[in-house]
């Protein structure tokens, strides 16, 4: 497919999803779907990384709660419009993945693996202790119950979709475009054998590092609106564990290869917690994931795009 | 105000004995993560699934938490095994120990931590023994049983774990493992079985840290993640793969945390160690005592 029809294809379906939530009209029906569009973005983010570039990433649930909290800090400074925030929300987190990434990447793989996962519990130690975004009582937001958008009230929350559905529309685009580019060849060669690359004359480094800012940054835009969605917003529930495995999971039970596999994982496993969270309770459906995630890289480690294409292939012959 | 000397000696003298007790939680990480090259980041969660294990049979039988680690230690052992069995024929085997084996072990580590708060809610336990509580005092020097015990067993775990790798052909077999896994099978000795052999006790001494970790503090299920850091970044200042490395790594953080905890409050000690890795890691990577 060219690019430019994928690009229609995707902004078709988005529009679509959008048109059909506004038929049904309900209120839950946006809450549900931003939590799963939150999750596409996420899921995206990290794959980006983690499936084309094979560096593990533990952190997502730090650089979401470092767009979050960038928007309760501008919230309280400037008065800003939440597109705005997000970009600036994606610039902070973007900018941490960049530093952690030059100071960690140059050293094995695993390094950069544990110092996300550190860089999780230090900066919830950082926000805790830092009075005027809300420390560990947390910060408010008051969300106004609807926006005027061209002379025409808007519920709160639908804008709130809308934008998620825009990320996500973004974060889709720019996997795919990553994916089929020169700089996704670039990915390939490191997560497959980064000796080779780097013998080849593939600056790795440097690939490696825009990976990182790339990855860190959809994941602060995916946080930015957050706080306004929430309406108290929590050390605990920002630098929840919930993001980091949920992020993990999706790509991985998906599939890492392509940018199919995490919008097929997200939308799957975002839609089965939100019935499980509904149906039977929170902590069960986080067991949920992580037993699948376990799950999945055990028996099917190509995820269910992997399953599908063996299927297929036994099909064919 | 005068520089408040003996709060300083204090603080010190806790973190020598914190640093004790860091020496118990990351001496298997310094096997599985230094030696084998295993990134078992779940190590923090068998370290409080041990907790948990002290907790239960304290309150339901009355058993001392030391002795609960003692007792656990070929039970964990066994666990550490048959963890890296599945972990060799689903991942080293195939070569794919890097991304997903790391999503193995995070996994394992959230079901671990989930599961407990399933069972046990998110309350704080703790368990009762006669050294909880009081302390010796020399001077104005305070020295509370319940951190000198774990200490001093700490400190007496990992002098049998030297010996045990210098002294013993399985011991240094592991040590081997580290350097070249092919030169280990020419001298007859099967690497996978070493590495298993390794991996069971790394996890095993995870038994004794948990029953450590449940004197010292009141532990809940999400305790571990704290560790985390805590113990790659002793095992990363100390050298990965020196066991003598992670003693001075673990002494070295538990001084600075005890320190910080002292003069700027509790809050900002997990900080410390976060700090001291990425410091590690950006101008001395090999550690200390690396090679």
């Amino acid at each position: 497919m060219q690019s430019r029809t994928f690009i229609l294809a995707v902004l078709a379906v988005a529009a679509a999803c959008f048109a059909a939530a506004q038929l049904v009209s309900n209120d839950y029906l946006f809450f549900a779907g931003y939590t799963v569009l939150q999750f596409i973005v996420l899921a995206t983010a990290w794959n980006i990384l983690g499936g084309y570039c094979g560096y593990v990433n533990f952190g997502s649930a730090a650089f979401f709660a470092l767009g979050a909290y960038s928007t309760v800090f501008f919230h309280k400074t400037f008065q800003m419009p939440i597109p705005l925030l997000i970009l600036v929300g994606g610039l902070v987190s973007g900018i941490v993945g960049l530093g952690m990434g030059y100071l960690t990447l140059r050293l094995r793989g695993s390094f950069f693996a544990i110092a996300t996962l550190a860089l999780a519990v230090v900066l919830q130690t950082l926000i805790v202790n830092w009075d005027y975004v809300g420390g560990s009582r947390g910060a408010y937001i008051i969300r106004p119950n609807t926006i005027s958008i061209v002379g025409r009230e808007v519920p709160y929350i639908e804008y709130l979709f809308f934008l998620m559905l825009a990320l996500a529309v973004v974060a889709i685009i720019t996997a795919r475009t990553v994916e089929r580019s020169r700089l996704g060849f670039g990915f390939a060669t490191i997560r497959d054998d980064e000796l080779a690359a780097e013998a080849s004359g593939v600056p790795t480094l440097r690939l490696k590092l825009i990976a990182t800012t790339l990855s860190g940054a959809l994941m602060g835009m995916a946080g930015a609106p957050f706080p306004y969605y929430i309406g108290f917003l929590q050390p605990q529930s920002a630098f929840a564990l919930d993001y980091a495995v949920n992020s993990i999971a999706m790509p991985m039970i998906g599939g890492t290869g392509s940018w199919i596999g995490p919008l097929v994982g997200a939308i799957l496993l975002g839609t089965i917690q939100q019935v499980a969270t509904v149906t039977i309770s929170s902590a069960v459906n986080v067991l949920i994931v992580g037993v699948l995630l376990v799950a999945f890289v055990i028996i099917a480690p190509n995820g269910l795009v992997g399953l599908v294409q063996d299927l297929m292939r036994k099909k064919s012959r | 105000m005068d520089f408040p000397f003996e709060l300083l000696i204090n603080a010190v003298i806790a973190g020598v004995l914190l640093g004790g007790f860091y020496i118990a939680v990351t001496v298997g990480i310094s096997i599985a993560f230094g030696m084998l090259d295993i990134v078992n980041i779940a190590h923090p969660a068998f370290i409080i699934l041990g907790s948990y294990l002290a907790y239960i049979l304290n309150s339901r039988l009355g058993i001392d938490p030391v002795l609960v680690g003692l007792l656990m230690l070929p039970v964990f052992y066994a666990l550490g095994a048959a963890v890296y069995q599945v972990y060799y024929l689903s991942f080293e085997k195939r070569g794919q120990e890097a991304l997903r084996g790391l999503a193995f072990f995070f996994g394992i580590l959230f079901i671990t931590e989930v599961a407990l708060i399933l069972v046990f809610g998110v309350d704080y336990r703790y368990v009762e023994a006669s050294y909880i509580g009081p302390a010796a005092h020399f001077a104005f020097i305070d020295l509370p049983y319940r951190m000198l015990i774990p200490c001093v067993l700490a400190l007496a775990m990992f002098a049998a774990l030297q010996l045990y790798l210098g002294r013993t052909f399985v011991g240094r077999a592991i040590m081997a493992v580290a350097q070249d896994q092919g030169a280990l099978s020419l001298m007859a000795a099967n690497p996978i079985r070493i590495k298993r052999i390794a991996f069971g006790i790394s996890i095993a001494t995870a038994a004794m840290a948990g029953a450590f970790l449940i004197i010292i503090q009141p532990v809940e299920p999400s305790v571990g993640r704290e560790y985390i850091g805590r113990v790659f970044a002793i095992c990363v200042l100390g050298g990965l793969g020196s066991l003598p490395g992670t003693v001075i790594g673990a002494m070295l953080l538990g001084i600075v945390e005890s320190i910080t905890a002292t003069f700027y409050g509790p809050s900002w000690a997990p900080a410390v160690a976060f700090g001291f890795l990425l410091l590690t890691l950006a101008f001395r990577p090999a550690g200390i005592l690396g090679r």
